[in-house]
């Protein structure tokens, strides 16, 4: 079958959307771990964590379960608009 | 169905109507059973005050649990394949979210993790990270496009996108191979923890265990052990949660660990600074040195080391007779008795003597990123603690029995939605690991150090006689008091010895045995169920016996599910050395086989299944060369004789070798398909087909019954 314009459109959005989660996931993960003694050393007391300590113990964490939170809530909208949703649940 | 588009016919409705009176059920189900669960608990524990024996509540948390799963297996009992391969399809996503919970989190995550966490520090975090931030893969890359796709296994996925058997066929041996390793160590932890609950041999808790996975695995399939997850994952976070609220209430006031650990953090860190410099650990340090030193001197000549030692004994002796000192002479004879026997026994002491100097360094500071003598060394520990994260990260993205979980969602947008609450549930639990970790170190570190050891608490003793490889605690320096550098521990004692470092009653400490053993049964449900249908759908049904019915596809895969746990348990029976090695490298194994031909056959139609079997093959080949190179048991295996150092590839420990090998996959996938043919029409539709969650005028349907 053939794609209409608007189903590339609605792919295009996703790669975007995917292409800008997984640039913070990447931040969140190797950016704040190869720099955590540095870190650390600038901010050594955060609520009493060492700042890398408590990002990569709780605060990338959450950064995780929200950047697919918003992913799931992104797409579920950008399918509606674009018709190609499952219908209502 | 799901997978049709519910919106546009009367069956939809109808569809909807009964999914949603489906899940307020489960609803209340879940909850009645989780107020029961509670109530049986506060009858355990008055039961105790009254004097019920802590033997007959280790008893009774082993029959309660395991019937319960049991039960639920046999309520849950199906013979029909969309039922026992993917729970019919109906799983809501929260529910989804639990069970992918407690399938994922097994014996390691919940004993060892916090154990890793109190010996590694920082550098232990690799794995919360790691464990989690995988998910984000998962859900960016994988669950809603599998769940589109709609068949029952991984290698479906790969049989179907890349055409022809081959890459199914490597699809089957990477799930095998990665699931069999996993599998054994749950068995192992099952084995364990039966061992620890109610004292009877570890072999006979080992099959005790397979009986509590097979009844429910083999009677209902996936529908039976996606119930029994979730109830098994209500059990786990509670069992987890407990001790470490309790402790937390001691230490801090505060009934939230994870956001009140940071003040402990801070106490841990200044007692560090306390006992690097400490004149008396010094001393203790001092003694393991020397020790140790001296162990290596007669490592280079060992056959003239035992003989001076020997003679040295003997003019001792010798002496003491002349100065007619008969005390020195029994010690003498004692020492000269207790002498090693042969050079070869000599030299197994020395050995052994030698790895003391781990313990004669300064203690290791917690909160400390990458720790280590120097810039280099501290910039290798940084390199592994990076790849670790990955290897982890992308191996968690590519297990079957984690990716097999979203097939079994309603719809694309519950795929998405579960995913979120997978790992909210997983984050539950990993969040509070670093915060025990923490509570356990300020306590040891504040109350046992520098006790009088004829005031050892209750709870060192009884530990100490279970199993001194958990602990063990000797007063090496002869001042009666306990030093840091005197306590020898293991890992998996901080979460055991929880409940009773926080002083709680007996009851708790069965509850946390129970959730290991909910921790280690779900994930051993999950993997050999995945091992089964590997063989049974991909192998027998789609390559070998493309005609069987329905009824014989089942029993098939319920025969292997048989065949394939005794195997486990026979291994795991074994005691097999490197336990911990094996489960990491499944990650590894998993990242490199699986991950570069499931994203690419995903996001790029120009895949081709020549390029993807090339690239699969090549990823795990690297894999596990380069483990096979430079991990001491396997190198063993293999007969591996040049020197290790020689052997890394800049500097990354064998646990870490998928970071070589899923660049490889994608590097390989990606060239080799530049010059082969372009997929036909048909592979291309289906591409398309999963990208879209509903697409009009879309005449595939991919979805298996």
């Amino acid at each position: 079958m053939q794609l209409s314009q608007k189903h590339h459109e609605y792919w295009s959005k996703n790669l975007r959307i995917t292409a800008v989660l997984l640039f913070i996931w990447f931040i969140a993960t190797f950016v704040v771990g190869y720099y955590a003694r540095e870190i650390n050393a600038a901010v050594p007391n955060f609520f009493g964590w060492p700042l890398a300590f408590f990002m990569c113990a709780f605060g990338s964490l959450v950064i995780y379960v929200l950047i697919i939170w918003y992913y799931a809530t992104y797409m579920g909208k950008l399918d509606r608009e674009y018709g190609v949703d499952e219908g209502d649940e | 169905m799901a997978g049709m588009t519910p919106n546009t016919n009367a069956a939809g409705i109808e569809n909807q109507s009964s999914q949603r009176a489906f899940k307020s059920q489960l609803k209340k189900i879940y909850s009645w059973y989780t107020g029961g669960f509670l109530f049986f608990l506060v009858g355990l524990a008055i039961l105790e005050q009254f004097g019920l024996p802590r033997a007959w509540i280790g008893y009774i948390f082993l029959a309660a649990t395991v019937l319960l799963y049991a039960g639920i297996g046999v309520m849950s009992r199906t013979s029909d394949a969309s039922e026992y391969y993917v729970a019919g399809r109906r799983v809501p996503a929260l529910f989804n979210g639990m069970a992918t919970g407690a399938d994922w989190m097994s014996a390691a995550s919940f004993i060892g993790m916090a154990g890793t966490l109190y010996l590694q520090g920082f550098n232990g975090l690799a794995f919360i990270m790691g464990w989690t931030g995988g998910y984000c893969l998962v859900a960016l890359f994988l669950a809603p496009y599998l769940r589109k796709f709609g068949q029952f296994t991984i290698p479906d996925f790969l049989g179907e996108r890349y055409g022809g058997n081959l890459p199914r066929s490597i699809g089957i041996f990477a799930a095998v191979l990665c699931s069999f390793t996993y599998v054994v160590a749950q068995i192992y932890g099952v084995g364990l923890i039966t061992t620890r609950l109610t004292g009877v041999q570890f072999e006979l808790g080992v099959f005790l265990g397979l009986a509590g996975i097979l009844v429910c695995s083999l009677l209902g399939g996936m529908k039976a052990v996606t119930w029994t997850q979730v109830a098994q994952y209500i059990i786990l976070i509670v069992a987890y949660l407990m001790p470490v609220i309790w402790l937390s209430i001691k230490h801090t006031g505060f009934p939230v660990p994870q956001l009140a650990y940071g003040s402990v953090l801070q106490k841990v860190t200044a007692l560090e600074d306390k006992f690097i410099k400490d004149p008396k650990e010094l001393e203790v340090r001092g003694i393991f040195k020397k020790k140790a030193d001296d162990a290596v001197a007669s490592l280079k000549d060992p056959a003239k080391a035992f003989e001076d030692g020997k003679a040295a004994l003997a003019k001792s002796i010798d002496d003491a007779k002349t100065a007619s000192n008969s005390v020195a002479v029994t010690s003498g004879e004692k020492a000269l008795a207790a002498y090693p026997k042969t050079v070869d026994d000599a030299k197994r002491g020395w050995e052994k003597d030698k790895g003391l100097t781990s313990r004669a360094g300064p203690p290791l500071r917690h909160a400390e990123a990458f720790p280590a003598k120097d810039e280099k060394a501290r910039d290798i520990s940084r390199k592994n603690f990076l790849a670790l994260i990955f290897c982890l990260m992308v191996g968690t993205a590519a297990l079957p029995h984690i990716l097999m979980r979203y097939y079994t969602t309603p719809s694309v947008k519950e795929a998405r939605t579960s995913v979120t609450w997978s790992l909210f549930f997983i984050f539950l639990l990993y969040f509070t690991a670093p915060a025990l970790a923490v509570l356990v170190k300020y306590d040891i570190y504040s109350s046992l150090v520098g006790t009088g050891f004829d005031k050892l608490p209750q709870w060192v003793q009884s530990w100490t006689k279970v199993d001194p490889s958990l602990l063990s605690i000797r007063d090496i320096n002869g001042d009666n008091i306990v030093q840091l550098a005197e306590i020898a521990i293991g890992g998996d004692i901080v979460v055991l010895a929880t409940p009773e470092i926080g002083g709680l009653p007996y009851v708790v400490s069965g509850l946390v045995a129970a959730g290991g053993l909910a921790a280690a049964l779900s994930t051993a449900d999950g993997l050999l169920l995945t091992i089964a249908n590997a063989l049974s759908h991909d192998l027998y049904y789609k390559m070998i016996n493309p005609n069987a019915a329905t009824s014989t596809r089942i029993a098939v895969s319920k025969a292997l599910l048989l065949v394939v746990a005794l195997c486990a348990a026979w291994v795991a029976s074994q005691k097999p050395a490197d336990i911990l090695f094996l489960v990491s490298a499944a990650f590894s194994l998993a990242a490199a086989g699986f991950f570069p031909a499931l994203v690419l056959g995903i996001f790029w139609k120009r895949t081709t299944g020549i390029a993807a079997s090339l690239g699969m093959i090549a990823g795990l080949a690297t894999t596990f060369y380069y483990m096979a190179i430079t991990q001491p048991w396997l190198r063993g295996l293999f007969g591996v004789k040049s020197p290790i150092a020689d052997n890394l590839w800049w500097d990354i420990n064998p646990i870490s070798a998928g970071l070589f090998g899923v660049p490889l996959g994608f590097l390989v996938i990606i060239l080799v398909s530049l010059v082969t043919p372009t997929p036909s029409k048909a592979i291309q539709e289906l591409v398309e087909h999963v990208r879209y969650p509903n697409l009009q005028g879309d005449t595939l349907n991919t979805t298996a019954r």
